[in-house]
């Protein structure tokens, strides 16, 4: 409701962490502008979630500054908490109860006015009105999906994470899920989205940044990152590099996919 | 504050629906104490001299903590679905006071576990069970009761929170359902050989079981009602210690 959010967004300074003798994150910097999407890109335990979760107030950094909202992870975790949506990797929904009825539960957890009313405009509005009264355990993947991303906007928090939110669904699901989070964009949300998925960060983001290797080794519009590959081939087929490309041209990765589909396999079956 | 009663209030009724909506929990709470009772009053009870007239008198308490020990093993394997479907974290990263998530499932353990228990008395009270005590007494049944579920439903929620499998959720059960058979509930402890006698007569259940005994039987509880409710929260204050510990040491 207030405007002093507006600077804000998300801040991260020097942060690290480690798993007794694994270091995940090596001293992270990242910004998130307010109201833009940021995708972060990494492989499977480059330490996206951990990043995540320690934003999320979910885990306790080793060293470093993390700032969301304006508001210390580490000392004012509460406010953090208030000013926050999380999406985990699985749809964090109760199976046992209806749809209507976990929209209502987050909803009075979140102190908003009127739960049933609220419950019932974010089940129009994401077309799970018909299924309202059924039991989520019947719902599919994509469904859960956008209860899930539902559950989260209770309460308009400023800030929202959403953490590989199109992993395991088939690809209907997934344009359904990308249309919820520019939804959730376009509402003036500042969303911090992880993936492995390249072409989502491509269609989805504002910014990307490149984590691996618990550092985020570049961050750029899909513009600018482009311009870092150096321009010495010589192809006949006019091509831009895809993201892939750069993703895997940076990371140094010694082994390059063969595949031709390139991104589409990675998640494909 | 009353937010957090709130918060509380909301997340008991969520899991209590989990109950009402699964009753076979209830149902398989309450299976297997009765059918100790029947094959404890029906077949053994012949060849057991308990010292007193009703052997389903004097059995009744052990099974009531029988019933509660395998009632607590629901708490355990809710909170693990819950840690393991990611709905636990959205509680936590939500600006709701973290306790009251656990907290709402210690109550809903305590609702069922009260349910099942007055099943397993309707059925003793068919079987012939019937009691001399005043309502004086009865509260104090109760209160035993309500505390040693709550001691044993923090106990449960460690391996709700820590557990990789559903067994292993469930399985820290077992020596608590096994306790009441080395304890005064189904024979008396001066049968027992020396050791296990030891054992049996220092152990908690021996205690609770003689308290609620001597509380139906409508005599008189002496010390042993100090003893009990010593046990009751002593285990209790302990479990909730060691319930937090792992809590921190496993999400913060």
């Amino acid at each position: 409701m207030t405007l002093a959010t507006q600077q804000s967004g998300i801040r991260v300074r020097g942060l690290t962490k480690s798993y007794r003798d694994l270091e995940v994150l090596r001293g992270i910097d990242l910004d998130v502008v307010p109201g833009s999407i940021v995708a972060l890109l990494g492989s499977n335990g480059a330490g996206k979630t951990t990043l995540v979760k320690i934003l999320a107030t979910l885990l306790v950094a080793d060293s470093g500054v993390a700032e969301v909202n304006g508001f210390n992870t580490a000392s004012e975790s509460a406010q953090v908490r208030a000013s926050i949506s999380l999406t985990g990797q699985f749809a964090a929904v109760d199976e046992i109860l209806t749809g209507r009825e976990n929209l209502t539960l987050v909803a009075r957890l979140r102190h908003v006015a009127d739960p049933a009313g609220v419950a019932d405009e974010l089940l129009t509005r994401f077309s799970l009105l018909e299924a309202a009264g059924r039991r989520v355990a019947t719902y599919s993947g994509g469904m859960r999906r956008r209860l899930d991303i539902a559950m989260s906007m209770i309460g308009n928090p400023p800030v929202a994470f959403l953490d590989e939110p199109t992993t395991g669904l088939d690809p209907q699901s997934r344009t359904e899920v990308w249309d919820c989070i520019r939804e959730l964009a376009g509402a003036g949300t500042t969303v911090l989205l992880t993936t492995q998925y390249l072409d989502e960060a491509e269609q989805l983001a504002d910014r990307i940044a490149i984590l691996h290797q618990g550092r985020i080794i570049v961050t750029g519009t899909l513009a600018e990152l482009t311009r870092l590959m150096p321009p010495t081939r010589i192809e006949y087929v006019e091509k831009r590099p895809t993201l892939e490309e750069i993703f895997l041209a940076l990371v140094g990765d010694a082994h390059p996919t063969h595949d031709p589909r390139g991104a589409d396999s990675t998640g494909a079956d | 504050m009353s937010t957090y009663l709130a918060d509380s209030a909301a997340l008991l009724g969520r899991s209590l629906r989990h109950v009402a909506r699964s009753p076979d929990t209830i149902i398989t709470t309450a299976v297997m104490p009765i059918a100790f009772m029947l094959l404890f009053v029906y077949v053994f009870g012949g060849a057991i001299d308990s010292g007193t007239d009703s052997y389903v008198a004097y059995l009744l308490p052990g099974i009531l903590i029988i019933t509660i020990a395998s009632g607590v093993s629901y708490t355990a394997f809710r909170l693990f679905n819950d840690v393991k479907s990611g709905i636990f974290e959205r509680f936590q990263s939500m600006p709701i006071a973290r306790s009251s998530v656990l907290w709402a499932h210690v109550l809903t353990s305590l609702v069922a576990n009260l349910v099942a228990v007055a099943v397993v008395l309707l059925v003793a009270v068919t079987m012939g069970f019937r009691s001399p005590a005043g309502p004086l007494a009865w509260l104090m049944v109760g209160a035993i009761l309500i505390l040693f579920t709550l001691a044993l439903t923090w106990i449960a929620v460690i391996p709700g929170l820590t557990a990789t499998s559903v067994e292993g959720a469930s399985a820290f059960s077992y020596p608590l359902i096994l306790l009441p058979f080395v304890s005064s509930a189904f024979v008396p402890t001066e049968t027992m050989p020396g050791p296990v006698r030891a054992f049996a007569e220092h152990q908690p259940v021996t205690s609770i079981v003689n308290t609620i005994r001597d509380l139906l039987n409508a005599e008189p509880v002496g010390s042993g009602l100090v003893v009990a409710l010593a046990w009751c929260v002593g285990v209790l204050a302990l479990a909730v210690l060691a319930a937090g510990a792992t809590y921190r040491r496993r999400f913060r």
